[in-house]
Parts: C-alpha cells; sequence; structure tokens
C-alpha cells in the first residue's frame, strides 16, 4: 500500500498532521457521502490493516488475500454503520478479525473432509456430483478449460460461487448480477459441465 | 473476472477496489444505538398505551399496592427489556465491545429475584386471585404472541446493521421482546406470581430466546 499524504478537497479534515486511524476515518466519512477518490484510498490503505489482522488470528499466508476480499468487501456492503466519530482501525479490525475466524472455521471444515480439491462445489448443495471431476492435474486443466468456455455470466458464476466460495451476496455485489440470476447461471454452468463431462469421462 | 484461479493480490485488491469503487452510492448512516433502542421501544409504548386504554391502569396499579415484589419485578422487566435492546444494537455496531451483551444482566437479575421472592415469601400471596392452569397457558400465549412482531422488528432493524456475533445479538434480542412481552402482560395480568404462573414466564421468555437464537443467529448472519 502507497501512504497517500496529499488530501484533496473531499476533506479538509484530514490534515497531514493527524494520525492514520483519523485520516482514514475523515476518508470513510466522506465515502459514506458519496466520495469515490476518497473511498478508493481509503480500500487501498485497509489492505495491510487487514493482512495484519488476518495474521495475528493465524490466517496461513495463502488464505490472506481471500480474508482481504471478504473483508473489503464486507467493508462496502455495511460502512453504514461506521460512525466517524469512533475509530476506523477498531471498527475495520473487527470486520476483518471476523472474516479471519469465518475463513479458519472453512478452512477446517474442508481439512476435516479431506477433500483439497480447488473446485470444491461441495458448498453447495445439488453441486456434489459434479465437483469430483478434478481428481488428477489433467482432468483439473480440462475442467478449467471447459469453465473458460462457458458463456460469460456461466463462467461468473462458478468463478464466485464455486472457486472462490464467496457466497450469494457477496457474488452479487462483486459481479453487479442479482443473486436469482447468479443461481440460474451456476445451475446451467453445472449442467453444461456435467454434460460435457458425462460424455467424455 | 480475467483470471480465475490466480489470486495475486495487488492487482485483484486493486480490481475490487475499483469496482466496489464504482458501485459507491452515498449512505445514510445509521443513527446513535440509543437512538434505534429508542425507536423500537416506541412500538412497545404504542401497545402499553393500546393495553392500557382497555384494562386501564387501576387493576395494575392495585395489584402492585397489594405486592410491592410485583412492582419491582415489572420494573425490573422494563428495565432487561431497555438494556437487552439497546445491548443488541450496539453490538450491531463492529468495533464494540462484546462486554455489551452484559448490559441487561442488573436488570434480568432484578426482574427474576423480585418474582422469584414475591412467589416464594407466602408461597401464594395472599388477597390476590390465583391462577388456573387454563390461565396461565393465556400468559404463555401472551408473551409469545407480543414477542413474535417485537423480535420480528428487532431483527429487520439489526440486518441493517452488522452483527460480528449473529447468535449473541439474536438471544439479546429475544431477551428484550420476552421482557417487553411480560411487562406489557403486567397491565392485563390479573394474579399475583404463584409458583405455576412464574414457571409458565420462565418457559415463555425461555422459548422466546431459545427460537431467536436458533432462528434470528441465521437471519442475522448474512453481516
Amino acid at each position: 500500500m502507497s501512504p497517500v499524504r496529499t488530501v484533496p478537497a473531499e476533506s479538509a479534515a484530514a490534515s497531514a498532521s493527524e494520525s492514520p486511524d483519523r485520516r482514514r476515518s475523515a476518508w470513510m466519512a466522506a465515502a459514506q457521502a458519496g466520495d469515490r477518490r476518497a473511498y478508493e484510498k481509503l480500500l487501498a490503505d485497509s489492505v495491510a490493516l487487514i493482512r495484519a489482522v488476518a495474521r495475528r488470528q493465524g490466517v496461513a499466508q495463502d488464505q490472506l488475500d481471500d480474508v482481504v476480499q471478504e473483508t473489503l468487501l464486507t467493508v462496502h456492503r455495511v460502512r453504514q454503520t461506521y460512525d466517524p466519530g469512533r475509530s476506523y482501525d477498531a471498527w475495520l479490525g473487527a470486520i476483518a478479525a471476523r472474516r479471519a475466524i469465518d475463513s479458519l472455521r472453512r478452512r477446517g471444515r474442508r481439512d476435516s473432509r479431506e477433500l483439497h480439491d480447488e473446485f470444491a462445489l461441495d458448498n453447495h448443495a445439488d453441486a456434489d456430483d459434479a465437483s469430483a471431476a478434478a481428481e488428477n492435474e489433467q482432468r483439473a486443466r480440462r475442467l478449467h478449460a471447459a469453465i473458460a468456455a462457458l458463456p460469460p455470466g456461466q463462467r461468473e458464476a462458478v468463478e464466485q460461487l464455486g472457486l472462490r466460495e464467496h457466497s450469494l451476496s457477496e457474488a452479487a455485489e462483486l459481479t453487479g448480477r442479482n443473486t436469482g440470476a447468479l443461481k440460474v447461471n451456476l445451475h446451467r454452468a453445472l449442467k453444461a459441465l456435467r454434460e460435457r463431462f458425462h460424455g467424455e469421462p | 473476472m480475467e483470471n480465475p484461479d490466480v489470486m495475486s493480490d495487488p492487482q485483484s485488491h486493486a480490481a475490487l477496489i475499483d469496482r466496489l469503487g464504482t458501485e459507491l452510492v452515498p449512505v445514510r448512516r445509521l443513527l446513535p444505538p440509543w437512538l434505534r433502542t429508542a425507536g423500537w421501544l416506541l412500538l412497545v409504548a404504542a401497545i402499553a398505551a393500546g393495553l392500557l386504554m382497555h384494562y386501564g391502569a387501576g387493576p395494575m396499579l392495585q395489584r402492585w399496592a397489594a405486592t410491592p415484589d410485583l412492582a419491582w419485578a415489572g420494573i425490573g422487566a422494563v428495565i432487561t427489556a431497555i438494556s437487552a435492546a439497546w445491548a443488541a444494537f450496539a453490538l450491531g455496531v463492529p468495533g464494540r465491545r462484546a462486554a455489551w451483551a452484559w448490559l441487561p444482566l442488573p436488570g434480568a437479575l432484578l426482574w427474576i429475584g423480585a418474582s422469584g421472592l414475591g412467589c416464594l415469601r407466602t408461597w401464594i400471596a395472599p388477597g390476590t386471585e390465583v391462577a388456573g392452569l387454563h390461565q396461565t397457558a393465556d400468559c404463555l400465549i401472551f408473551i409469545i404472541a407480543f414477542s413474535i412482531p417485537l423480535s420480528a422488528l428487532l431483527i429487520v432493524l439489526l440486518r441493517r446493521a452488522c452483527p460480528l456475533r449473529p447468535v449473541l445479538a439474536a438471544v439479546l434480542i429475544g431477551l428484550a421482546s420476552a421482557a417487553a412481552s411480560a411487562s406489557l402482560l403486567e397491565i392485563c395480568h390479573a394474579f399475583d406470581s404463584a409458583a405455576t404462573d412464574l414457571l409458565t414466564h420462565a418457559l415463555a421468555v425461555a422459548v422466546v430466546v431459545a427460537v431467536n437464537a436458533a432462528m434470528g443467529g441465521r437471519l442475522l448472519s448474512k453481516a
């Protein structure tokens, strides 16, 4: 992250003499009013904080970026709950800690099932039969190729819900599609994949 | 989404931040927890006013004069309702301490203690009517029936917030609405806290809290 010291008109309160927490707080206040530049600076500034919190919670190195993304999405969704009179870092830290714990739990669940398949569609009740596909690297490659060949909407649904394990609402936020469309697309995509792999085992 | 299986941080974070930036719209800041609590209490007060208009304050005050323990229990229930709702709203704001969850404890102790004492003192207080089995069932239904809309409103209000501990928040919601319903019951209650009656109240409160914990937790956990 790059510490941005130049403070434009959107937050006259955030002068360079203030603490980073105060500065972020002023940015969030501006973001709540719709200031996109302040918001993007704030989120970029938050990445390192989130990583630090996640690491302290014991999240593994390769999971840190996931926690960062989940936390940024949550921040976006609940930004109306921030009270500029209070610490931004404490607010962000609480959200990041919760997402870190979620990630650890997910990890634990996955390990206990001995399922190291990244195409973990088992999180979605009716997709168990399709997810067994990628047993070895070659099959995984074929699967990825098949996913890449899907129509854009279906591919997006599989990537967001299947590969990245985002929840429906998070995926909806990320893609700008509604949850209904995502569900339909996921089902169509799974159907297409199933048909494709059924023909050539 | 160009690159599904590469999670290299700087680019994908930058892409996400950019996307969230484009989606940014101004939001109305959440009111402070005490104000949101006051909003919910307005509904409770409206119901109380309706019940008072129907039944009048006379019978309640007479009962309280005869058995002060009951009055204390009623006050305890009101305090529990207010503090549990306040704690639930406070826990809806990320970064607030979990210690907020203890806020309803003093009120709850007064509520439980006073109704328990009133019951133990003489087993059945003299000069008041004893509840029959039929009437106790009415109490149970009353508390549960009033708790449903009160809980529902709290859940709706809290879903706009971000309860990071959804089950704890749901337990507090259950406690707040059960306590509020028990307070409302005071207005139209015809009998003293006999053992059976007290047991029914305890059962009703337990049911409301448990149902909220089981269902409310799920309803709130999208945060």
